[in-house]
């Protein structure tokens, strides 16, 4: 059942690493994860004790600084799965290693040291205290771990400047609107720094601006900080916008694996399709995607005359200059190539600097940046070695087919 | 969806009336059939059938009093020693209150009041310390005070703590919850014997009734404050690694101090209730007041001694209520979605 169509695989080991996860809501735990799979003993166990399946054989891996989406609807289980990776809820079989450890074999204190240092969450509900203040709750990790009050309020203050809370360290909770609280959740899980942020639907109880808002700001967040985030949301376009790596869930079994495009462009199933419908493909498929072959790229040891004779040729009135391991060094006009005259040599000539797209920008990106130049936009992988051209009827063709796909829908 | 065939609702409602109907006819044929066996029985005069054959009373009785003369004989040590510690303490109080010159506890009375109830908790106090004074009762009443002191003391420091237990353990909940519904519908009077028994007339025993009558609303509520605080922000204290102490006393008992407060209110409330039965016993104050006026048919002095307590009562009941509503509104605990 599971697909594992996993293209970008990280060349780093997992830091989250579950396998065969099992929640057995009941008595008859042991019974349903040792009957083999389509064994007619599990459904009668389960109609006959009303015992459900939360976690139906979960297996999957995240890995360092990534931002991990668990995508699903109300009982699908993805509430209970980021809630045994803290064992909130203890699983009922399966194994969960987080950097190489079992932390299913924690003894008590062992798995206190762990909550403390490792992993922070962010709750729906915000789950603060409300008879404590702002700033007491941004410290309560630290205050845990017995970290002295000075030092403690310096992290916590320093963390609450970062998700906007400056000044309102001293407020009750209960003044604060729902943004500002979950901010306040947001830089209590930070302030004791784990390696791994849970991320349980921060954003669903909010409005939909402030929502937006507060996605922008832990993007900005994520790219200064670079955490591990598993994030759990019922929002496709959500985990579409957030997401590096989505798995969709659906009665406690990962039914879909992969990128943000992946899932888009190749749904496992009717069930992910009816999600995926809603959701522009220009939103998650890459500029690489439409790159339409080399053309007019000449290396510095070209000769002006063979540049303008291909120019000529095509009708294309620029030119991409690359050196000789085809990184790109800039860009040139007929204009500019004209005036020059016929023998300069090449390499004396001022190059117009024009900036190249990185091939894993989406389409939807790089609207803006077509509009304001008549060219096409060289796209670059991160070594900035040019590897296709988005040209303006590409682009404009991956909207139209998009409107086009979502009207006969 | 009702609204639509409402042919199907009239169905529902005679339905569900046909039901309620033949549950009476069911509890009515009951009833009868009770009462004609119960004149056949009659008719018969079998002596089996109208009086219980076995009686076990006079054993079970004589064993509790044995037993309860055993424990006094033999525990005499541990029952002075208590009775010695309270009456000292009690007497100290006693005497340091009637020692206090009258204007400076009212000043302090009304500063509280003013502090945690306002304006018309002020004018409250001031009646009803007016009405002790004028009405010759400032003695009394300060005796009445310092046993109240004394015995809802003792209620809360050993309340709290079975409460917290009781949270935290259902089996040791389980164990709790029978021996509190005994102790609150238990008469009164049944506690005063033994307080005699063990610590001998005068303000001891009244202290000891006291505290047994007034301490299950105090363990009742710690432990019902404790258990209804918000999952969700246990879960979160739980996830940033609380130990079970860290998670009790900086998330369960502050959550809970409005529930915790209102069971203290009711502890004092029931020791008031408590002061004329722990008169008999030989407490002083208000209540011996109102016993001695009974006693001597001067119904008169008897209800302005009784309006006494009533006024002493409702100011109490005031100021911890206006607590526990400041405490409310300062935890949060009100306006949470």
């Amino acid at each position: 059942m599971l697909q594992n169509n996993t293209t970008t695989e990280s060349p780093l080991a997992p830091i989250i690493s579950v396998r065969s996860l099992w929640k057995i809501f009941g008595s008859n735990q042991d019974e349903i994860v040792n009957a083999d799979e389509g064994d007619t003993d599990k459904s009668e166990v389960l109609q006959e004790s009303g015992d459900v399946i939360a976690l139906n054989d979960v297996s999957f891996d995240v890995f360092p600084g990534e931002t991990f989406v668990v995508m699903g609807l109300s009982g699908s289980g993805k509430s209970t799965l980021v809630r045994c990776l803290l064992r909130l809820i203890e699983p009922s079989s399966g194994e969960i290693n987080i950097n190489d450890d079992d932390i299913l074999l924690y003894d008590a204190a062992k798995l206190r040291e762990f909550r403390r240092n490792e992993m922070a969450m962010v709750f729906q509900h915000f789950g603060l205290l409300p008879h404590r203040n702002v700033i007491d709750n941004a410290a309560y990790g630290l205050e845990l771990k017995g970290i002295d009050k000075d030092e403690r309020y310096e992290i916590a203050k320093h963390m609450l400047e970062k998700v906007g809370l400056d000044g309102w360290e001293e407020a009750r909770t209960s003044e604060l609107s729902g943004g500002m609280q979950q901010r306040v959740g947001l830089a209590r899980a930070l302030t004791v720094d784990p390696t791994i942020l849970l991320m349980d639907e921060p954003f669903s109880g909010l409005d939909p601006l402030i929502r937006r808002q507060m996605r922008e700001e832990l993007a900005d967040l994520q790219a200064e900080l670079q955490k591990t985030i598993v994030f759990i949301t019922h929002d496709l376009d959500e985990a579409v916008t957030i997401g590096d790596r989505i798995a969709i869930m659906r009665d406690g079994r990962i039914t879909q694996l992969g990128t943000p495009e992946e899932i888009i462009t190749n749904p496992a199933d009717d069930f992910i399709k009816e999600f995926t419908r809603d959701i522009s493909q220009t939103r998650v498929l890459s500029v690489q995607s439409i790159a339409s072959d080399l053309e007019q790229v000449f290396e510095t040891t070209a000769r002006v005359s063979e540049i303008i004779e291909g120019m000529e040729d095509t009708g294309k009135e620029f030119a991409f200059i690359v050196d000789n391991d085809n990184k790109l060094l800039g860009f040139i006009d007929k204009e500019a190539i004209e005036a020059a005259g016929n023998d300069a040599p090449l390499k004396d000539m001022d190059l117009s600097v024009i900036e190249p797209i990185h091939e894993s920008t989406v389409i939807e990106d790089v609207v803006q940046l077509t509009l304001d130049n008549p060219y096409p936009i060289p796209i670059v992988d991160d070594e900035n070695i040019l590897t296709g051209l988005a040209t303006h009827d590409a682009i404009l063709q991956a909207f139209a087919e998009n409107a086009l796909q979502q009207q006969s829908n | 969806m009702a609204t639509e065939n409402p042919n199907e609702t009239d169905n529902n409602i005679s339905k569900i009336s046909k039901i309620r109907i033949n549950k009476w006819l069911v509890y009515a044929g009951v009833g009868g059939i009770a009462l004609i066996i119960s004149f056949i029985l009659r008719q018969v005069d079998l002596e089996v059938f109208l009086k219980f054959p076995l009686d076990v009373e006079f054993p079970v009785k004589s064993r509790m009093n044995d037993g309860l003369d055993w424990l006094v004989i033999n525990g005499a040590w541990f029952f002075d020693g208590i009775s010695y510690q309270i009456k000292v303490w009690l007497g100290r109080l006693k005497d340091f209150l009637i020692w206090l010159p009258w204007p400076v506890f009212s000043g302090l009375v009304l500063l509280l009041a003013w502090r945690i109830g306002g304006r018309k908790i002020v004018l409250l106090a001031i009646t009803a310390l007016l009405y002790i004074g004028v009405m010759h009762l400032w003695e009394s009443a300060m005796v009445t005070v310092a046993i109240m002191i004394v015995s809802v003391s003792i209620s809360i420091m050993f309340g709290i703590p079975i409460g917290i237990l009781g949270s935290r353990s259902d089996r040791f909940d389980r164990i709790l919850r029978p021996i509190l519904d005994g102790m609150q519908t238990m008469p009164s009077f049944v506690y005063l014997v033994p307080g005699i028994m063990f610590f001998g007339l005068g303000n001891v025993s009244a202290v000891i009734a006291t505290v047994l009558y007034s301490i299950p609303p105090c363990i009742r509520l710690t432990n019902l404050g404790i258990r209804q605080v918000d999952s969700q922000v246990i879960e979160a204290g739980t996830a940033f690694g609380s130990n079970r102490m860290q998670l009790l006393t900086k998330v369960q008992i502050p959550l809970a101090i409005p529930t915790i407060m209102a069971g203290i209110n009711q502890t004092v409330m029931m020791a008031l209730a408590m002061s004329t039965i722990a008169a008999m016993v030989g407490a002083g104050g208000l209540g011996q007041d109102v016993l001695l006026s009974m006693g001597q048919l001067d119904q008169g002095g008897a209800f302005l001694a009784g309006m006494g307590i009533v006024l002493m009562a409702i100011v109490i009941d005031r100021i911890t209520q206006g607590y526990i509503e400041s405490s409310q509104s300062s935890s949060g605990t009100t306006n949470r979605e």
